[in-house]
């Protein structure tokens, strides 16, 4: 690890502030994947603002028919929150299955949405839920937000502050672990929100995406049968040494079809 | 007392220390004026390296040195060595090129060592190799060892034209031709030995300490056998005499054959803290483990077995490739050969066998032995083709395994490939493990799982290793360069406890429990009087440390001869405090006793009397209680036993449960079974994980480790096994006081075959013929694919 500039800011606005003043500065959130980033030297920011001491970012409530997460709040509260457990289970389920426990007590929703890692869970739920993302600057639509493979819609100093979360009707989602880093090799989220049905996918491509075809089949019908012969083209899909496209491309089938016998 | 000796399930006497962080491991160490040392390593599998220039790094702050293979050179420092020397098919040597602790001109793996920087900070050291430059020219590469003698294939070494280290052979090949052509049934096979990384919690760390006073070296290294260490860097490497180097091996977390072997790091350290006189330390980050430390298995194997109408085995040829990485490692030459070829017979009395190794160099990290060595792969190739053939025969594969064992009244047996199995009942574990996983009831466990839409398959792996390595006279005519005796000191205070020097060395197995359970158990001393001490060069008679499953075997029989020159001095003692003759002196429970009277007298006694000798036959024994022994085991010993594994797939995922694994092996008498059970379990998670998770895997162009980080290398964790179902036959080992085999490895040997049979079984409904190990879902699924894609063509 290099040497930096470590910073603990009170509020939003003092780590925009203290984002502005730094020649290369980077929030630190949980830290699960800042720090290894930080520790193989794969990283040299000169200053770290950490959110960790903001209490704008904190806090898991439910606003009219949605429930708002803080960027800093842990996986581990969020799949322990027993008004996200009632509202949207397929969310709490999520968190639930995030790495480690240890993972769970440090890792936060801002952090991994900011990551868009393409195997990450979150990202699903977001672009299943058609969750909106609130930054310090505007409001995001999750459509909007991942741009692909480690990039978002974020600007340069842009924080996210909280994420809404619309409860749906039903909702599930199925993710099959990577078998060595148990991030997802393929994560679907379907539900049923009063704006229609959504069907995210994660892992499978360089970033979430939506399946429109699973989408209006799940629209007549909301069950396992109307989506188990849709399958999703491989172009474009992952491919490694865990699993060729035609793989993943064929467990988005599965997935999405246990996750809508699932939905709940 | 008896709670404590042979036979009981004693917790382990380690365990409180491990469990509350009280471990003295080697990067706990603090020296005085310590330095740290960070390595710079290759990012290429291979390249020429025109130009290093390390003067921004020589005046970087905190630097105290820096050094590469120009200055290592200049120093004489000698080559790391290979201390097996395999024979080719014409009696030659091995081709040995040299492996220099840091690169001279050329690089020839991802992770080799090219330069060493000295800091005051382990940061600083970092910050230092970054100013370093480096001018790499790249070279092509070869990965997979079944190129690797291919013409036109990327060569290593001058010293091995066509990457080729030997080309070996055993067994009587007319024989066998012979058998084959009279066979009524071939049964064919191509099998992959998949890459394993060792993966011990505790990565390798060494310290070094020079005392320009005493001219004296200290190491202190995560090392299974400190004094192989000092004999290697001594004898070849360093030129250090061996009575100026003290090596020692801490608390080691776990090895697995991966702290055997003697590397660069520890060698450049030792080298090292002299040229600097300070003390010197490093500790291997896990990503550079992947990299460096030296990796198991990676065969590429075809083989045949030649059977009469019934079944009856006729003969077997294997012909194998075995990948060496880029330089041999200190045991590597022996584990496809020796620990390989010479297992080929299993618990079958095929006639006639034949192995041919070729052993090549490739652009990767070196091969050696881990947990099994050469035996797994033995297993693996036999086990997997006498299923097939089961499977070809239409014979039930208990059956035909029933047809071909070794009789348990045929020892000591001699199989045509060298060994000769001294005791077994092959017949009794195979009876005891199909009733424990109920045999019978499994093609009613295969409907169930059918309505479900399941496939369930079951499989069995009759294995045989052989340990207690090893009869040195037997070693030494096959090329080992030392001899494989163990040593052991037995050390009584005046107070009557004891403390006992062991050379085997405890990286996990819980020595200090079962040695001090064995000396309890000979000498009537209460457990925690005993303490066993290993480690360490300066207070251990010299001994030859931990691996091939050999501690209780050799080091454990070491020490009870070691007791019974105590019990034969305490004996002359006792007659005379007793007024009898020694001859008539019984030694029971820790009392001698006149015969067949009520005259006693203690073995603390006797033990206070030998180092206070106010009343002694002091023309007869000397005083004090401290005895010596070496042993060297008259043979191998043979652990054989059954393990089946009963597996459930999910066709649409590919995924495999294990639903059920049984094991029943034979290790002889058990001196703790509850350490027994650890070890099998620890055994069958890593057989798990080879045959279903874990693989190293090399870019076949790049030559970058693909699978370099937990990312990507699939290690086993709890949830990916089963509760295991462990039972035993118990056939003492007659050649050894304490009649026990080893049970280490067993579970790595056995259970990859077990589990692999099982996949192929459960597989073989759908048409899918073979598929390699790791059998991850992706190729579980991608194999039932190509099958239905060829079903639907036909
Ligand atoms: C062993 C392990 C296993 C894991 N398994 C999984 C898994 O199964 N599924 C999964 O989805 N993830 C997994 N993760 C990743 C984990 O969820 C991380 O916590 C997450 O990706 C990053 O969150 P963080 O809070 O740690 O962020 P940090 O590491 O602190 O930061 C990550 C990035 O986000 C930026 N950032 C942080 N907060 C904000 C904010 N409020 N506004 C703008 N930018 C911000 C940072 O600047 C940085 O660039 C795993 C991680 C580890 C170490």
């Amino acid at each position: 690890m290099y040497d930096f500039q470590y910073h603990r800011p009170k509020s939003v606005a003092d780590a925009v502030a203290a984002l502005k003043k730094a020649a290369d500065g980077k929030l630190i959130a949980g830290g699960q994947t800042l720090l290894p980033t930080l520790k193989m030297r794969l990283a040299q920011p000169t200053d770290l603002v950490d959110l960790s001491g903001v209490p704008e970012l904190r806090g898991i409530k439910v606003e009219g028919n949605a429930v708002v997460i803080g960027a800093m709040a842990k996986h581990a509260e969020v799949s322990a929150s027993a008004e996200v457990q009632k509202a949207i289970p397929a969310l709490a389920m999520l968190a639930s299955e995030i790495g480690d426990a240890q993972v769970r007590n440090m890792g936060t929703l801002g952090g991994s949405i900011a990551n868009s890692d393409p195997a990450a869970d979150y990202p699903a739920a977001i672009v299943g839920l058609n969750a909106t993302i609130k930054t310090n600057e505007r409001t995001i639509a999750a459509d909007d937000f991942f741009k692909g493979i480690f990039t978002t819609a974020l600007k340069e100093g842009e924080v996210i502050i909280s994420v809404s979360f619309p409860v749906p009707e039903k909702a599930a989602y199925m993710k099959f672990d990577n078998p060595a880093s148990r991030f997802a090799m393929v994560g679907v989220f379907v539900a049923k929100l009063a704006g229609g049905v959504r069907v995210a996918v994660t892992g499978a491509g360089p970033s979430v995406f939506r399946v429109k075809a699973m989408e209006e089949a799940l629209a007549k019908d909301f069950s396992g049968k109307a989506v188990e012969n849709i399958k999703v083209p491989t172009t474009g899909l992952n491919s490694d040494i865990h699993g060729s496209a035609e793989y993943r491309a064929h467990l988005v089938t599965v997935m999405a079809k246990r996750a809508a016998d699932a939905a709940k | 007392m008896s709670e404590q000796g042979i036979g009981k399930r004693v917790v382990r006497k380690e365990d409180q220390r491990f469990l509350t962080g009280k471990g003295h491991y080697t990067d706990d160490l603090q020296r005085i004026r310590q330095t740290h040392a960070y390595f710079l390593r290759s990012p290429h599998a291979h390249a020429k390296i025109a130009r290093i220039d390390t003067k921004a790094a020589q005046s970087a702050p905190g630097v105290v040195a820096v050094f590469t293979g120009a200055d290592t050179a200049a120093a004489k420092v000698g080559s790391l060595i290979c201390g097996w020397v395999v024979k080719d098919k014409h009696g030659e040597p091995h081709k040995a090129p040299p492996h220099p602790a840091l690169a001279v001109d050329t690089v020839r793996h991802v992770g080799d060592t090219v330069a060493m920087v000295i800091a005051e900070t382990e940061a600083q050291a970092k910050d230092a190799a970054e100013k370093i430059v480096v001018d790499y020219q790249e070279l092509p590469a070869v990965i997979n060892p079944a190129k690797a003698l291919d013409k036109g294939a990327a060569q290593l070494h001058a010293e091995a034209p066509g990457n080729l280290c030997y080309d070996w052979e055993l067994g009587d090949r007319a024989a066998v031709d012979a058998a084959f052509a009279k066979a009524a049934h071939v049964t064919k096979i191509d099998l992959v030995n998949n890459r394993l990384i060792p993966n011990a919690m505790e990565p390798r760390a060494a310290a070094a300490e020079y005392d320009a006073g005493s001219g004296q070296y200290t190491l202190w290294t995560t090392s299974q056998n400190p004094h192989v260490t000092r004999l290697v860097l001594s004898a070849f490497v360093l030129g250090i005499p061996e009575h100026k180097l003290r090596v020692i091996a801490p608390d080691v977390g776990g090895g697995f054959g991966s702290k055997i072997f003697i590397y660069a790091e520890e060698t450049l350290l030792t080298w090292a803290s002299a040229k600097v006189n300070r003390p010197i330390k490093w500790t291997a980050e896990r990503n550079e483990s992947f990299v460096s430390d030296a990796h198991g298995r990676d065969h590429v194997t075809h083989a045949e077995l030649a059977m009469d109408k019934d079944g009856k085995f006729l003969a077997l040829k294997v012909d194998t490739i075995a990948n060496m990485g880029a330089y041999l490692s200190t045991f590597a030459t022996a584990v496809p050969t020796y620990l390989y070829g010479t297992l080929l017979a299993g618990q079958y009395t095929t006639p006639a066998i034949h192995v041919n190794v070729r052993s090549v160099f490739t652009n990767t990290a070196p091969v050696d032995a881990y947990r099994g060595a050469g035996r797994p792969e033995a297993t693996f190739v036999l086990e997997r083709i006498v299923e097939q053939a089961a499977r070809e025969m239409k014979i039930d594969k208990a059956e035909l395994r029933r047809r071909n064992f070794i009789a348990t009244d045929a020892y000591p047996y001699q199989t045509p490939v060298a060994l000769a199995y001294d005791s077994g009942n092959y017949a009794g574990a195979l009876k005891k493990a199909l009733e424990m996983a109920d045999y019978d009831g499994f093609e009613k466990r295969r409907a169930d799982s059918k309505a479900k839409g399941k496939l369930r398959g079951i499989g069995l792996s009759a294995y045989i290793e052989a340990c207690g390595l090893a009869p040195s006279a037997v070693v030494g005519s096959l090329g080992a360069g030392v001899g494989q005796w163990e040593s052991a000191q037995v050390r009584f205070n005046p107070t009557g406890n004891v403390q006992v020097y062991t050379g085997s060395h405890s990286h996990g197995q819980g020595h200090e429990t079962t040695f001090a359970q064995l000396v309890s158990t000979q000498l009537g001393v209460p457990l925690d009087q005993v303490e066993v001490i290993h480690g360490d060069t300066a207070s251990v008679p010299f001994g030859m440390g931990t691996y091939g499953s050999r501690s209780l075997a050799v080091g454990g029989s070491a020490i009870v001869k070691a007791c019974d020159k105590i019990i034969a001095k305490g004996k002359k003692i006792a007659a005379h405090m007793l007024e009898a003759s020694a001859a008539d002196i019984e030694f029971k429970n820790g009392v001698f006793s006149i015969a067949g009277t009520d005259k006693q007298v203690p073995l603390g006694g006797v033990v206070f009397s030998a180092y206070v000798p106010h009343n002694y036959p002091l023309n007869e024994v000397e005083p004090g209680m401290d005895e010596n022994a070496f042993y060297d085991p008259a043979n191998f010993t043979y652990p054989a036993g059954v393990h089946i594994c009963e597996i459930e797939i999910d066709p649409d995922t590919g995924v495999s449960t294990i639903a059920k694994f049984t094991a029943v092996d034979d290790f002889g008498n058990l001196v703790n079974p509850m350490i027994v059970e650890g070890q099998v379990h620890g055994g069958i998670g890593q057989g798990i994980g080879q045959a279903l998770l874990e693989h190293g895997v090399y870019d076949e162009k790049s030559g970058q480790l693909l699978t370099g980080s937990y990312m990507d290398y699939t290690m086993p964790r709890a949830d990916d096994l089963p509760s295991f179902d462990v039972g035993y036959q118990v056939t003492p080992c007659p050649h050894n006081p304490l009649g026990v085999k080893g049970c280490g490895e067993a579970g790595a040997i056995a259970a990859p075959a077990a589990v692999m049979n099982a996949i192929h079984d459960a597989l073989a409904p759908v048409g899918v013929k073979s598929i390699d190990m790791p059998a991850t879902s992706s190729r579980v699924w991608q194999a039932i694919q190509r099958a239905n894609t060829k079903m639907a063509a036909e």
